[in-house]
C-alpha cells in the first residue's frame, strides 16, 4: 500500500504531534508514504477569496501525485482532505473545468488527468487496513481506557464527495478503530457531529470559543479520558484554545485532546514519547498512569 | 431590523448568485429553516442564519447581503448542505458569496490575512526555523517554495488582495 503523503498547513507546524504519531503507525501497519516536498496548501483557506485558485492549487497538488505514478493521496487534515477530494468531483463532473485549470497547470509543466483517489488517514485505517487487521497487530491493549470520538466535519461531509463511505449523520468509524485498541469509544454522546468552529477563529474568535466550549462542556459529564481527534485545527480550537473556552463556561474541562494515531501508537507497542505525547499540551497524565505508561514517561 | 427598501431590490444578483459555482440551486430553496436549526454558528451568534441569508438574496438585496459581516461568519461544517430537502448546497453557496464579495472589491481581513501567508510561504504558517525541530524529532525538513502558487493566485485575482496586506504590514513595521 503506496500513498503520497499530504501534510498540508497546519500539521507539519502546529501538529507535529499527529505527523510524527501517523507516521510511526503507518510504518508499523505497512502503509508506505511517499512526501513530495512540492506540495503546498491544499487550496481551503484560498477558497473563499477564490473558488478559483483554491482548486487550482488542489489540482497542482494531485497533478505532482500523479505525476510520480502515485494514485492515492493520504490526508491527515480533514479540510484538506474535503477540498483535494471536492476538486475531483468537480473535475469528475465538469470537464470543462478541469481543462480550464489545466491551462493554468501547464505553466508548471503539470497536468491533472484526475486518476488520483484522496483518503483520510482514518478511512485509510478504516476501509484499506481494516479494523480486524488493527486488531491483531495490538500488542498493548487500551483496556480501561475511556474515549470520545470527534469526526469533525470535513472527514465526511459532504457525504456525496465521499461516496457516503461512512454515516455522515451517525458515523462509527472513528470509534470502531479506537474499540479496536482495545480502549472504550463513548458511542453516543449529545453534539456528537458539532464542528469546532475553527474556520471562523480569525472571524469571530468569541463564537468559536462558544461552539467549542459548549461541546467540551457535554464532554465533561461523560468521565473520559481524552478526546480523540483526526484534524489538526479541530485540535487547535479543542487543546489550544480549551483555556479561552474554560474562561468562557467559567469552568475547568481540562480534558486531554489526542490524535487517533497517537493512540493507535501505544497500542501498536510505541512509548509515549514516541507518538509525541510530550507535545501536548493538556498533559494525558491520568491516562497514561492508567494504562502503567505514567512512570515510564517521566523516566524517560 | 430596518425595513426592506424595495426600491434598491436588485434581481440582477439573484442570477449573479446562481451563475457563480456554488450558487447553481439557491431557488429551489422553499425556506424551511432546517439549515438554521442544523448551524453550529447560528447557535450563538443570531446574524449568522442561512436561511436569512437565502431569503435575501432571493429578494435581491444585494448591497445588505455583500456589505455585511455574516457572509464571512460560515463555519463551512456542511450540516446544513447534508441535511437540506431540496439538495440546495448552502455551504457552496456561502462560498459563492464570499467569492462574489471579493469580485466587487469586499475582503474580511481575516480571509485576506490568510491570502497573504499563503502568498508569503504557499502555506499558511512559514516553517522556517521549526524545520530544526523538526528534524530533531526525527520529522522531515519541508522547503518553502512558493513560486508556483503566487503565479497560481496572481493569475486569479487572489495576489492582489495578499499584496495589498503584506504592503500593509512591511509598512506598518518600518
Amino acid at each position: 500500500m503506496r500513498y503520497a503523503f499530504f501534510l498540508g498547513c497546519s500539521v507539519p507546524t502546529r501538529g507535529l504531534n499527529y505527523e510524527l504519531s501517523a507516521r510511526k503507525v503507518a510504518e508499523k501497519l505497512g502503509i508506505e508514504l511517499v512526501d513530495i516536498p512540492e506540495f503546498s496548501c491544499c487550496g481551503f483557506p484560498i477558497r473563499s477569496v477564490s473558488q478559483k485558485a483554491g482548486f487550482t492549487m488542489a489540482a497542482r497538488n494531485l497533478a505532482l501525485a500523479e505525476k510520480q505514478g502515485l494514485d492515492r493521496i493520504m490526508t491527515l487534515c480533514s479540510a484538506c482532505t474535503e477540498t483535494l477530494q471536492e476538486a475531483n468531483h468537480l473535475f469528475k463532473h465538469n470537464p470543462d473545468f478541469l481543462a480550464e485549470i489545466n491551462g493554468e497547470l501547464k505553466k508548471f509543466g503539470l497536468e491533472y488527468k484526475g486518476t488520483v483517489e484522496v483518503k483520510h488517514i482514518a478511512r485509510v485505517l478504516w476501509e484499506d487496513i481494516g479494523v480486524e487487521e488493527i486488531r491483531k497487530k495490538v500488542v498493548f491493549p487500551l483496556e480501561g481506557a475511556r474515549f470520545a470520538a470527534h469526526y469533525g466535519c470535513h472527514y465526511l461531509k459532504p457525504s456525496e464527495i465521499y461516496d457516503h463511505f461512512d454515516d455522515p449523520e451517525n458515523p462509527t468509524s472513528l470509534d470502531d478503530l479506537i474499540e479496536a485498541t482495545g480502549a472504550e469509544s463513548v458511542r453516543q454522546y449529545p453534539d456528537k457531529d458539532k464542528c469546532c468552529g475553527g474556520a471562523i477563529l480569525g472571524v469571530k474568535e468569541e463564537v468559536t470559543i462558544k461552539i467549542a466550549g459548549s461541546k467540551l462542556k457535554i464532554l465533561k459529564d461523560h468521565d473520559i479520558d481524552a478526546l480523540v481527534l483526526i484534524c489538526p485545527f479541530c485540535s487547535v480550537i479543542y487543546e489550544g484554545n480549551q483555556k479561552k473556552a474554560e474562561k468562557e463556561y467559567e469552568t475547568q474541562f481540562k480534558i486531554p485532546v489526542l490524535y487517533y494515531p497517537q493512540i493507535l501508537g501505544l497500542a501498536l507497542g510505541f512509548e509515549p514519547d514516541e507518538v509525541g505525547f510530550k507535545l501536548n499540551r493538556i498533559k494525558a497524565k491520568k491516562l497514561l498512569e492508567k494504562l502503567g505508561l505514567g512512570k515510564k514517561k517521566t523516566a524517560a | 431590523m430596518s425595513t426592506i427598501d424595495t426600491e434598491k431590490l436588485d434581481m440582477s444578483f439573484v442570477e449573479e448568485v446562481k451563475n457563480t459555482p456554488g450558487g447553481e440551486l439557491i431557488t429551489r430553496c422553499f425556506a424551511c429553516g432546517t439549515c438554521a436549526a442544523s448551524c453550529p454558528v447560528r447557535e450563538f451568534d443570531e446574524k449568522f442564519n442561512p436561511r436569512r441569508i437565502i431569503h435575501m438574496v432571493l429578494l435581491g438585496m444585494r448591497d445588505e447581503v455583500l456589505q455585511s459581516d455574516f457572509v464571512w461568519l460560515c463555519s463551512g461544517c456542511a450540516a446544513c448542505q447534508e441535511r437540506c430537502p431540496q439538495g440546495v448546497t448552502i455551504t457552496d453557496l456561502m462560498m459563492a458569496l464570499k467569492n462574489i464579495a471579493v469580485k466587487h472589491g469586499i475582503v474580511h481581513n481575516a480571509f485576506a490575512m490568510q491570502a497573504a501567508e499563503v502568498y508569503r510561504y504557499g502555506r499558511l504558517y512559514e516553517v522556517g526555523d521549526l524545520n530544526d525541530r523538526r528534524e530533531k524529532i526525527g520529522l522531515p525538513r519541508i522547503p518553502e517554495e512558493p513560486e508556483q502558487i503566487r503565479q497560481i493566485l496572481d493569475d486569479t485575482g487572489v495576489g492582489e488582495v495578499a499584496k495589498k496586506i503584506i504592503g500593509e504590514q512591511e509598512s506598518g513595521n518600518e
